[in-house]
């Protein structure tokens, strides 16, 4: 601190609270709204304190879910949402460790077109490219499954991009000992390169993970039945038959549960997150 | 772009970058070109035969008042969306660089909306905002203003401004928060002595030096108001009322799967397309020129 102004550090205080409070307060509101029951919130005022119904409403989505939105347990999204959120996760750092190791230190002819390739892909987002990506999965039969869900999220070059750069750091003298001491660029690559990475991949972790949880469009295209269909994008559903049927207090149930899974993950791991996120996107 | 690459193999390289290359192939070069291919054709009705028209599907879209109209939605929406959230981020930052303790607190409680989907986070003010229970809704009626994001448009786009700027407020506020450590404490202190109050410390040195991470965080966030916003749109407003909200990657969704309008469509696609490039380009350039020292 520069210098001493215990007004403006009240104001700091005051600024930040108020902050907090802001950001908070969506998620205070959809919590007491997940805890009482439906009568509470059919008129204005509704609540701003917690109700006496957590157990029953949480208890109720989990088990046999909405009915007039389909009907799916929401216990059976969350299972997909986190085989969906996994698998991108796994699948996007291992192969992105992969093809970066290849890059920065392999000398092969289509070694910078591979690099282009694999960074054009930066630039086309699903949503901008919807109709024909969705066109190619339905081609190749995969409407419906974990495979169709997961693999075309797969691809990453902003992953492959960040070891890159991280690989790119790493001094001569380092392969050159290990070249002396007989590694070979497998044993390179599993034993010395991997275990360096380990904070840039938890990192990864963190943010890759909340980006599969959190895939809304492309479900929502591909799973046509219940039992692939994954919470956040069902959400959607049971707001539209809230309409007609208003069942606030388990549509707030949900998405309470469908935002708690990645919220907790950048908690736990608040620091690694910050740090790599920061020092990797500059 | 000086690299090392003291290994040689035969088959390894190429077996180590075939799962991303073989991925990126199938979905997305290969889509990318589809979009391009029927960006030029125009489907019968009945999608039977397709023929090749240059770029009509391209100059119907451009004089199309619908698609200029979702421009403009686009622009007014990531506009309000990232000046909304970069300002809140940018004043919470300063305080937070400012206090001492507690600046770990405030920060646990400031990144997690970075961790809830847009969809959700769409929810959640919709929710709030609903006309008959929404309790924002009800302390504004109590204020005199009858709000109905369901037939107002412009209480539909305050709405989506909303939700998409609260969840980029963590990921602006962490740029901001390292941006504001990294500068010199010796050049604040400095300026202290020579009795320049905080609010001038803040206006003729913070503010020039926190130049490279606004530029940045200016990048990204219109990035994201353009293309990651889909689920906000989606799951709320549906892009009305009459298409009040409608943004571009909005209309590319409808116009393609509601209105099977493909040749549109994909011509739109490959406008966000170079769209996205552009940008793409201009992050490029800066990441390069950070790491280069």
């Amino acid at each position: 601190m520069v210098e001493n102004r215990p007004w403006l550090n009240f104001f700091s205080h005051f600024v930040l609270f108020l902050g907090v409070l802001i950001v908070a307060f969506p998620i205070w509101i959809a919590f007491v709204a997940s805890t009482h029951p439906p009568e509470a919130l059919f008129t204005n005022p509704i609540p701003i304190w917690p109700g006496p119904d957590l157990v029953k409403n949480y208890s109720e989505v989990l088990g046999s879910g909405i009915s007039s939105a389909g009907g799916a347990s929401v216990a059976v999204m969350l299972k997909n949402s986190l085989i969906m959120a996994l698998a991108i996760t796994f699948g996007k750092i291992v192969i992105s460790l992969m093809a970066a190791y290849a890059i920065v230190f392999f000398d092969f002819p289509f070694r910078m077109l591979s690099f282009w390739v694999i960074f054009m892909t930066l630039m086309l987002p699903v949503e901008v490219r919807i109709v024909p990506t969705y066109a190619v999965v339905a081609r190749l039969d995969l409407l419906n499954s974990y495979t169709g869900l997961t693999l075309p999220l797969i691809a990453s070059a902003t992953a492959t991009f960040l070891f890159r750069q991280f690989f790119m750091t790493i001094p001569k003298e380092l392969i050159e000992a290990a070249k002396i001491d007989g590694a070979g660029p497998v044993k390179f690559f599993v034993d010395i390169l991997i275990p360096l990475s380990r904070t840039n991949i938890a990192a990864l972790f963190v943010i890759l993970f909340i980006y599969g949880w959190n895939q809304y469009l492309w479900p929502l295209l591909i799973t046509s039945e219940s039992s692939y269909a994954t919470i956040v994008m069902s959400i959607q559903r049971m707001v539209m038959s809230a309409e007609a049927d208003p069942q606030w207090h388990l549509i707030m149930a949900t998405a309470v549960l469908a935002l708690l899974p990645p919220v907790i993950v950048v908690v736990a791991m608040q620091k690694v997150f910050v740090k790599g996120l920061v020092e990797t996107e500059k | 772009m000086e690299q090392q690459t003291p290994y040689k193999h035969k088959f390894l390289p190429y077996l180590l970058v075939a799962p991303q290359l073989l991925i990126t192939l199938v979905f997305f070069i290969w889509p990318a070109t589809e979009a391009l291919m029927q960006s030029f054709m125009v489907e019968n009705t009945f999608g039977t035969a397709s023929k090749f028209v240059w770029f009509e599907n391209f100059s119907y879209i451009l004089e199309d008042e619908q698609y200029l109209h979702s421009v403009q939605v686009s622009l007014v929406f990531a506009l309000a969306t990232t000046a909304v959230s970069m300002g809140l981020s940018l004043l919470l930052a300063v305080m937070a660089d400012r206090v001492v303790k507690g600046a770990q607190v405030y920060q646990t409680f400031l990144i997690w909306p970075y961790a809830v989907a847009p969809a959700i986070g769409g929810i959640l003010w919709y929710f709030m905002f609903n006309p008959s229970i929404g309790i924002l809704a009800y302390w504004l009626k109590g204020m005199g203003y009858q709000w109905n994001h369901q037939l107002n448009g412009m209480d539909a786009m305050i709405l989506v401004v909303i939700a998409a700027a609260w969840k980029q407020i963590s990921y602006n506020f962490l740029f901001f928060l390292a941006g504001l450590q990294s500068i010199p404490k010796s050049l604040i202190e400095a300026a202290a002595i020579d009795g320049a109050s905080p609010f001038k410390r803040f206006w003729d040195i913070v503010f020039p030096l926190l130049s490279p991470t606004t530029f940045f965080l200016l990048v990204v966030n219109v990035v994201y108001a353009f293309f990651d916003t889909f689920g906000i749109i989606h799951a709320t407003t549906a892009g009305g009322p009459a298409n009040s909200t409608a943004i571009m990657v909005y209309k590319v969704f409808n116009d393609g799967f509601v209105g099977l309008d493909y040749g549109s469509s994909a011509a739109q696609s490959v406008i966000l397309m170079m769209l996205v490039g552009v940008f793409t380009l201009v992050q490029f350039k800066y990441v390069e020129r950070k790491v280069q020292y």
